[in-house]
């Protein structure tokens, strides 16, 4: 019986859960920064 | 005792300092728990010898038991945050704690998914419902149940309490996983690798999983700190909307 499926699906899901997790936070911290910048521009501080 | 480690904990873990301190560690948290992981995955599918009764099904050790070990520590490290919650109300443990449990469920999820996909061949089966198995799938209801409840409340403080109550009772389960493959007659087999005896694993197999579960801890480690940063920018968005919101409130009463 060839094991090589369950391998690779393993490790694609070992691998990619991470992956999804980083570039999920990745792109809420950018947002985030992005909005507060916003927010201290228009109360006149600048980028923080 | 409680009241100075109390001051110390405010002073090292306010929000602004716990900014600029996890600006500077996570670049290097990320690249260096990355670098490790590939490594030791690279190393231990193409370089590590196969079991000599499971051939090379044993490589999905190597993702497997990190996401297994981290499944519990996470939970563990759940429970640090919300008995730090309970004790002195420290909102950054709060936030952290908030932000672990889908972390948590994630890993505790890809541990079961991964712990199937080495089931099916080598046991003959996806899943049984046997002591270890059916343990780690309530940590991974306890982590969903966490999520959920902190959510719950209009009131977020109070679902943060509900949370921190809910995940500190949630700990008896993590000794029930570990000793099930002792107290119980299971399919899973016991640990090979242990605090206190030598590991029952060759070594040509052993360090590749040891430099992964490195690696994987050093990037659920990242992913925590970069959530609860993200987390504390977004409680300082809704604190000054908030503000602006009242003082223009305010201007229109007062005109």
């Amino acid at each position: 019986m060839n094991h090589l499926p369950y391998i690779f699906v393993a490790y694609i899901v070992a691998v990619g859960v991470p992956l999804f997790l980083s570039a999920e936070v990745l792109f809420r911290t950018r947002s985030a920064r992005r909005r507060l910048l916003s927010i201290d521009t228009r109360r006149g501080r600048g980028p923080a | 005792m409680p009241a100075r480690s109390g001051r110390t904990l405010h002073r090292f873990a306010n929000p602004g300092q716990f900014l600029r301190l996890s600006g500077v560690v996570l670049p290097w948290l990320f690249w260096a728990g990355g670098l490790l992981t590939a490594g030791s995955l690279l190393w231990g599918v193409f370089m590590a010898p196969g079991d000599w009764q499971q051939g090379d099904m044993v490589k999905i050790m190597y993702v497997h038991v990190p996401f297994a070990w981290l499944a519990s520590a996470g939970y563990f490290s759940l429970a640090m945050a919300s008995f730090v919650s309970l004790v002195w109300r420290h909102p950054l443990a709060d936030l952290a704690a908030a932000e672990i449990g889908p972390v948590g469920a994630c890993f505790t999820a890809v541990c079961l998914a991964t712990g199937s996909l080495w089931g099916k061949p080598t046991w003959g089966t996806w899943w049984v419902w046997d002591a270890r198995l059916t343990s780690v799938f309530i940590l991974f209801l306890l982590y969903l149940g966490h999520i959920a409840l902190i959510r719950a409340f209009d009131d977020p403080t109070r679902g943060y309490r509900a949370g921190a109550i809910l995940a500190l009772v949630g700990v008896i389960n993590l000794p029930i996983i570990k000793f099930s493959v002792d107290w119980w007659n299971t399919l899973h087999q016991p640990a090979s690798i242990g605090l206190t005896g030598a590991p029952t694993i060759a070594a040509s197999l052993l360090w590749p999983l040891l430099f992964s579960a490195i690696g994987f801890t050093l990037l659920f480690a990242a992913i925590v700190v970069a959530r609860t940063r993200a987390a504390v920018m977004e409680r300082r968005i809704r604190s000054l909307l908030m503000a602006r919101a009242t003082s223009a409130s305010g201007e229109e009463v007062a005109a």
